[in-house]
């Protein structure tokens, strides 16, 4: 009677082992087993080809001037700033949300003043970081509609935000952060490539 | 033993003629000597894809991007394999217009991206060994694997010209073995007046190619087993995550039985 | 968690459904190889769905797309391929053990008395997995999906009178296209799964309501309740002895399984044909059709039936069809036609046995035949009376067919005539 008892007991603790060693397991198999479906979710190679970065010929692009390219389906500016345009974006910082661009909006190469990496040429998304309308470029100094304190940049249509030249947000506009600057990098003086940054990171 | 061996020669005999005679046409056809493994043949057969096929097919659904698969690095690709401004993630199109391709051949040239596939590497490695000159055909070119092809030789300043070689026998044992002793491609067929020819295509000395045949052979080799990646290029892949995926089932049915058999304790 | 359990019980009752369904359903002890594949059948048919359902959302039922869609699947994808894979040898694999099932239900005569209505639930569930079969072959809008798909429409329009414009709507269009792709397409991937999914649950009903047979074909509610258990004598709790049971054969299942989609996923030619890696092309058929491997034992019976088939009527290929159509309905008929005095073939005598054996050689023989081309034997020489000239493999096809139909319709005559053995009071 003890024995019956005491194979009962060692049958008891074997199957609570090999039920949880079972699971265990067999649930790593069912995660396994649904990584594939999980993973089909992502751009497929289709997708990832129409996405590839975009080389952009900015010789031609003249001082004031911005150019609109696609990149991943997205607005993508290109703007050669002038001089004025750049001096005008320290006098702006105390109006700003983020004047030093501490919210990464950027990548750690253009987490400067201006917001780029050579002086002039700033590259960036053209999508409003409210809620992905495309703000229009508003260059001239003072007009009518944005008040006498406006020194260029641009206004988003939608529910009124502001940035500067540089992109960056003012305070007190529905827009939470700085305009988004895609991973980018110079090829030569004149080609530049975005969607690839200079450290090697894709966007 | 002797009478066993015999016996077992006259069986395995009995087999290929019945296997030829089974095989509608009688074509053997010599197994293809490549491997799925040999990177150095795929990318070899790459090159030769894109020199010779791309002129005139397409492999639409392939992607450059993709040779990576076979030890290729981006750089590589492009400078190598890449002509025109095509970029890197884009298609294996056809460098000829379809109007002037449909001129050309009558028919547009099939896409070749899953075409190992439909004929499997052997055929495909035979097709290229067995062009001949035939004066009655529009190309000027025919072939014992694909009679009367559409697509001319396309590789005949590599491996020369061949031509076609028919041998006539009384019956279909004394044709079949002929055809055995010339272990190579070999077709078979019925004559009238039940007679039988045995055909296959010897290299035409006076016109010799850049290659010789065994160079021409490699270069065909490397060119199937390039195609027969193209057809799957996920392949190797799915071979080898299918043997992990067999030692993992091992051990979850080790485990599963042992718990099975500990429960039937109960009901045995 | 007893808690909530209490709370959707008072509302629904969940543990009355699992009881009475799986956890608390008392099955005989007995059961042996066979008895794995009802379980194997629900695992692909859940396996099949969920494959299916991301399948549909990179292909593209569109006569221009849908090939290149495939493929795009197959490569471009991310683990595109082996969803694909899963699902082509996921419905070879169905028709696999579906015809394992039923052929079990055959030998221990799990069709007979109280299980007819179990049987003809089960006999449409395969007439719908065939139907659903049909429709999902042409999605890749290959050579052989787009051939097979006018060869089978085609036999609906030789039915007499309105056979022409019944393929026509069926079609919905003069030849197979792009409409037609796009019906199949619902039909493949809503209206046929749902039909399916119903019919699989009332299987399922059924068998718990009825219980289930077993290899000695012994009705265990007949048995007396053990005292001490509570169960009939032969019967266990299928939960957790069956539970795991099935586990085991699902592992080995899946074993097979991924061990031909990993490393023959063609299946030399037989899960997924050569000739459909050609895009469809209506101006062009190629050299051979065959349907795949599943159909092939109607296909072959399709096939021998002449279509001058008595000289006062006109010649037709409905014969054939009709033929067809009654090797597959005629299945469900057989509880009806069994009068045997037992269930299983443990205690059927020779006659029984033979016809049994008969009958799978002629199955599978008429598969191979529905495979291969009519001239694949050769033809008999002139000389033979009666068969001169014919395709050797058509008469064997003749005779094979003319087995298949007796074993059902002589049945009533050996079942009842068969020397029979007694059958124990308990299960072996």
């Amino acid at each position: 009677m003890a024995d019956a008892a005491l194979n009962q007991m060692v049958d008891t603790n074997k199957r609570r082992f090999l039920i949880v060693a079972s699971s265990a397991v067999g649930g790593i198999g069912v995660v396994a087993a649904a990584t594939p479906f999980v993973m089909s979710f992502w751009p497929s190679a289709r997708a990832r080809a129409a996405g590839a970065p975009v080389e952009v010929d900015i010789s031609k692009i003249e001082a004031g001037q911005l150019i609109t390219v696609e990149w991943r389906g997205n607005v993508c500016w290109l703007l050669n700033r002038t001089k004025p345009m750049l001096e005008s974006l320290p006098k702006l910082d105390s109006r700003l949300a983020d004047p030093n661009s501490n919210v990464a909006q950027q990548p750690p190469y253009c987490k400067n003043e201006h917001r780029s990496i050579k002086e002039s040429m700033w590259v960036a998304i053209g999508i409003c970081t409210h809620l992905g309308c495309s703000p229009t470029f508003r260059p001239e100094i003072a007009p009518a509609d944005l008040g006498p304190d406006w020194l260029g940049g641009f206004f988003c249509p939608c529910h009124q935000s502001k940035f500067d030249l540089a992109g960056r947000v003012y305070r007190g506009v529905p827009a939470p952060t700085n305009l988004v600057i895609p991973p980018h990098k110079y090829l030569t003086d004149t080609k530049i490539v975005i969607g690839v940054g200079q450290d090697g990171k894709e966007g | 033993m002797k009478k066993i061996a015999s016996l077992g020669a006259a069986l395995l005999f009995a087999f290929a003629g019945a296997a030829m005679a089974a095989g509608g046409a009688g074509l053997r056809l010599e197994p293809a000597p490549v491997h799925r493994l040999d990177v150095e043949s795929l990318q070899r057969g790459a090159r030769n894809f894109v020199n010779y096929c791309l002129n005139c097919h397409s492999a639409k659904f392939m992607r450059y991007e993709r040779l990576t698969d076979i030890g290729l690095t981006a750089d590589q690709i492009r400078d190598n394999l890449m002509f025109g401004t095509d970029k890197i993630g884009s298609t294996m199109t056809v460098a000829m217009p379809a109007e002037l391709a449909k001129s050309a051949f009558g028919v547009m040239p099939p896409d070749l991206s899953v075409q190992a596939r439909v004929r499997g590497s052997d055929w495909l490695y035979n097709y290229f060994l067995s062009f001949y000159r035939d004066d009655q055909s529009v190309t000027g070119w025919n072939n014992l694997v694909f009679p009367n092809v559409g697509m001319p030789h396309a590789l005949w300043e590599l491996s020369g010209a061949h031509r076609l070689v028919t041998t006539e026998f009384d019956d279909h044992e004394k044709a079949t073995a002929a055809a055995i002793a010339i272990k190579g491609l070999v077709r078979v067929d019925p004559a009238p007046g039940g007679k039988w020819l045995v055909r296959t295509v010897a290299a035409d000395p006076a016109a010799p190619g850049t290659m010789t045949q065994v160079q021409y052979e490699a270069f065909v080799a490397d060119l199937v087993n390039f195609m027969d990646y193209l057809a799957e290029p996920v392949r190797n892949k799915r071979i080898s995550l299918g043997i992990v995926v067999l030692l993992y089932l091992g051990v979850l049915f080790a485990f599963v039985y042992a718990l099975k058999r500990s429960y039937w304790k109960d009901v045995h | 968690m007893d808690k909530l359990l209490n709370w959707i019980d008072a509302r629904f009752p969940l543990t009355a459904l699992w009881e009475s369904q799986w956890g608390k359903y008392v099955a005989p002890k007995n059961f042996n190889f066979w008895y794995y594949f009802g379980s194997l059948a629900t695992l692909v048919l859940v396996m099949q769905i969920v494959t299916g359902i991301f399948l549909t959302m990179n292909y593209k039922p569109d006569a221009t797309k849908a090939f290149e869609s495939v493929e795009y699947i197959m490569r471009d994808v991310e683990w595109g391929w082996l969803i694909r894979y899963m699902h082509s040898t996921g419905a070879s694999m169905f028709f696999v053990v579906v015809y394992l099932h039923m052929f079990r239900g055959l030998m221990y005569g799990s069709y007979r008395k109280p299980r007819e209505l179990l049987w003809i639930i089960g006999c449409l569930i395969y007439l719908t997995l065939m139907g659903e079969a049909f429709f999902g072959y042409l999605l890749p809008w290959g050579q052989m999906s787009y051939w097979g798909a006018q060869v089978i429409v085609n036999l609906f329009a030789t039915v007499p009178f309105i056979g022409e414009s019944l393929g026509v709507w069926i079609r919905g269009d003069y030849t197979i296209s792009d409409i037609t792709l796009n019906r199949f397409f619902a039909f493949h991937v809503i209206a046929f799964p749902l039909v399916l999914l119903g019919l699989v649950a009332a299987h399922l009903i059924a068998l718990h309501e009825v219980g289930s047979n077993n290899p000695d074909g012994i009705e265990i509610k007949k048995q007396p309740k053990d005292p001490q258990t509570g169960l009939y004598l032969d019967g266990i709790n299928s939960h957790p002895y069956y539970t795991i049971k099935d586990i085991v054969g699902v592992v080995v299942f899946l074993a097979v399984f991924s061990a031909i989609m990993f490393f023959v996923p063609e299946m030399g030619g037989y899960f997924l044909e050569a000739n459909n890696f050609i895009p469809a092309d209506p101006l062009k058929t190629p050299e051979h059709i065959a349907p795949v491997w599943y159909f092939t034992p109607y296909y072959a019976i399709l096939r021998a039936v002449p279509s001058e088939l008595v000289s006062f009527l006109p010649a037709t290929q409905f014969y054939g069809v009709v033929a067809m159509g009654a090797a597959v309905l005629i299945f469900f008929f057989l509880p009806w036609l069994d009068r045997g005095a037992v269930k299983s073939i443990r205690y059927r005598g020779t006659l029984y046995k033979s016809w049994l054996a008969a009958f799978v050689i002629s199955f599978v023989l008429l598969g191979y035949l529905g495979v291969v081309p009519v001239t694949v034997w050769g033809q008999f020489a002139d000389g033979w009376p009666l068969l001169g000239g014919a395709d050797k493999a058509t008469v064997v096809a003749r005779l094979l067919t003319v087995v298949y139909f007796l074993f059902f319709l002589l049945m009533p005559w050996y079942t009842a005539r068969d020397k029979t053995k007694p059958v124990p009071d308990r299960t072996t």
